[in-house]
């Protein structure tokens, strides 16, 4: 029985993952961007959130639309007027650019926060669980993030399969030169996208900053789990991200119940035996890296 | 018309300059022992072990394209094997160093069998997550001393002064090492493919480059020279921790080292190290801010200066100091560049780097500076 609590506790974690992950995944589907500070901006919108709770004293469930909103306002202009000038067929300037805006963003985060570990404290909320039987209870914070995460990547979908700005992504997504050419505006496009993706990040770092506390220094940690639910689940993927999230987080609570120090390992692992076994991933579409 | 025979060239008027400034340069740095304190060879050992790493992680992504955020798996790696042959094989800690990058060579074979598989970005986060796996590997052997890190005793034990002098001469072997392997990578007919590599890929393999084979040669090297580079480094601290000896923080160090200095270049890393180790110092009284501030640098230079500080001043002045480019030798005022094909598609005559332009013919066919030295 304690297995199946782990995978349950995996999948509801898987969740938390993929929110992380989808906007790793829109980026690079739109603009071919791999964003290195994605895990770094997920962090800094836990600490918006946190200077935001206090004096307005809210819950920070509240506090996230205010703070998704501000880091989408950010990405925009980050994109508009830093990245856009380092999109080009060579890889090397966005991966260079972002990793420099990792590394500021940590030692920023470090500078004004200091090295403490802080939380969101969102009430009774967070210790709460719907008890199923003796060895399985589903906590109530995991599974609003869950439900979250398939609301937030449902939207994702339908507003890139059904509205005129999403076909707008897909087709530059497909074919760049020739989107432009249709009178797409590229640069706004790319602007758009950086602040959807940002914006969904947010809510993931105000969630992980509710279901444990944080300090400048895991964003890193926060990124390669995303990276690593894309690329489990297949490049270009909605719901293969969500299965891969899912995925990694139950092969993390699996190593973690055989021994405490294994969790994070054994979701590298699954990652590894994946790239070796199916390098582009397990419901990959198309779209190639 | 008859034919006339072209000379090609690779020496500049500042690279021969160059040879003997290095020279006296080297024997200077060689000296300091004799003369220096202690402080001085601890800050000379930080600065040197900069430049071999900035080095090796430019070879990598100056001149393979392949852009790894994980060379802090193999100064780990290099670390932790100088402790485990000094300490648990008994073997002379200075004679472990090379061994170390052994150690780290090998262990890069199989992380180049999982990476390859990527490509660009996540190829970045691929080399990523397997230093995580080191890292976390680590922690959990407990043979290895666990999260709490081992102790280099056995270097300890030798005479404060012989071991000072001894771990600075390393610092310098491998500093001097890295330059002078990239230099002769450079010079070499694999310096040839990589640079066709590097300028396009799909067509040096169709030019009968085997890409792969290079690629992984220059990923081997590089973990070799991270590794005894970690030996070096942790040699000079005695106290080999996890978290300390995988951190990201040695890619950030290389990273922003070379992209400052300039990628693709022998002179960018050494330019770029000297920059970046000086505001290190500086702002040694303010934490973490010089990272703030040199990263800052890096990113705006990636995008908007994207040959770093010594591609500027190349441009400007003709400051080539290591002779890896070919270049044709233009000395009479017929258009020779149009009538002969340039030998060598990849390192095109230069403009800056030939005769004055008094003397010499505008070099009209000479593609632009920039696709030269794109990375």
């Amino acid at each position: 029985m304690a297995w199946v609590n782990d995978v349950i506790q995996g999948i509801l974690l898987g969740g938390l993952y993929a929110l992380f992950a989808a906007g790793l995944s829109l980026i690079f589907g739109v603009m071919r961007l791999v964003n290195l500070a994605h895990g770094d901006l997920s962090l800094l919108a836990a600490y918006a959130a946190l200077l935001i709770v206090g004096p307005l004293d809210i819950n920070p469930f509240l506090s996230v639309f205010l703070v998704m909103i501000l880091v989408a306002i950010f990405g925009y202009v980050l994109q508009r007027g830093f990245l856009n000038f380092a999109l080009e067929d060579d890889p090397m300037p966005t991966i260079l650019a972002t990793f420099g805006l990792s590394i500021v963003i940590q030692n920023l985060l470090l500078e004004v926060f200091s090295a403490n570990s802080m939380g969101l404290d969102a009430g009774a909320i967070e210790t709460q669980a719907l008890k199923i039987t003796d060895q399985i209870s589903i906590g109530w914070f995991p599974l609003i993030t869950l439900v979250t995460s398939v609301v937030v990547l449902f939207a994702l979908q339908l507003y890139l399969s059904r509205t005129r700005m999403g076909r707008a992504f897909r087709a530059t997504s497909d074919n760049q030169e020739a989107a432009q050419l249709m009178g797409i505006d590229n640069r706004h496009l790319y602007g758009l996208a950086m602040a959807i993706a940002l914006g969904i990040v947010a809510i993931a770092g105000v969630f992980l900053g509710i279901r444990t506390t944080f300090n400048p220094s895991v964003g890193p940690a926060r990124l390669i789990f995303a990276y690593e639910a894309v690329i489990i689940g297949g490049l270009g993927s909605v719901w293969g991200t969500l299965v891969g999230g899912m995925l990694l987080g139950v092969a993390q609570t699996i190593g973690a119940h055989l021994d405490p120090g294994w969790g994070v390992l054994a979701g590298h692992l699954l990652f590894l035996a994946v790239l070796v076994l199916r390098p582009r991933g397990l419901f990959a579409k198309q779209v190639q890296a | 018309m008859s034919p006339r025979p072209l000379r090609i060239e690779r020496q500049t008027r500042a690279s021969r300059i160059g040879l003997p400034a290095a020279i006296v340069i080297v024997a200077v740095a060689a000296s300091l022992p004799l003369w220096g304190s202690s402080n001085l060879m601890k800050t000379g050992v930080t600065f040197l072990t900069l430049v071999a790493l900035a080095q090796m992680w430019n070879l990598l992504a100056g001149y393979a394209g392949l852009l790894s955020v994980g060379q802090q798996a193999f100064v780990g790696i290099g670390a932790y094997g100088v402790w485990a042959l000094a300490e648990k094989a008994g073997v002379h800690p200075f004679v472990a160093v090379p061994l170390a990058g052994l150690v780290a060579a090998a262990f890069a074979l199989p992380t180049a069998g999982l990476t390859f598989r990527l490509r660009g970005g996540y190829f970045a986060v691929g080399t990523w997550v397997v230093a995580e796996v080191f890292r976390l590997l680590v922690i959990n052997i407990g043979w290895l001393g666990g999260g709490s890190g081992a102790s280099i005793t056995s270097v300890g034990r030798i005479a404060r002064d012989t071991r000072e002098a001894a771990v600075y001469w390393l610092a310098l072997g491998v500093a001097f090492g890295a330059v002078l392997l990239v230099y002769l990578i450079l010079r070499s007919r694999g310096g040839l493919a990589l640079a066709a590599i590097r300028d396009d890929e799909t067509a040096a393999a169709g030019l009968g480059v085997n890409t792969v084979r290079s690629k992984l040669g220059v990923y081997l090297l590089s973990a070799f020279g991270c590794g005894a580079t970690g030996a070096v480094i942790y040699l000079n601290l005695l106290r080999v921790q996890p978290e300390g000896a995988f951190s990201l923080n040695w890619s950030a160090l290389m990273i922003f080292t070379v992209v400052i200095g300039g990628v693709g270049t022998i002179e960018g890393p050494i330019l770029g190290a000297l920059i970046f180790f000086g505001l290190q110092q500086l702002l040694s009284d303010y934490g973490s801010w010089y990272l703030v501030l040199v990263g800052t640098i890096a990113a705006v230079s990636a995008v908007f200066a994207k040959q770093g500080l010594w591609g500027v001043l190349n441009r400007r002045w003709a400051l080539e100091l290591f002779p890896v480019r070919r270049r044709v030798d233009l000395d009479s005022d017929t258009n020779l560049a149009a009538a002969e094909p340039n030998p060598d598609s990849t390192s095109p005559p230069d403009r800056s780097t030939g005769a004055p332009p008094a003397e010499g013919p505008p070099v009209a066919t000479a593609p632009p500076h920039e696709s030269t030295q794109k990375g």
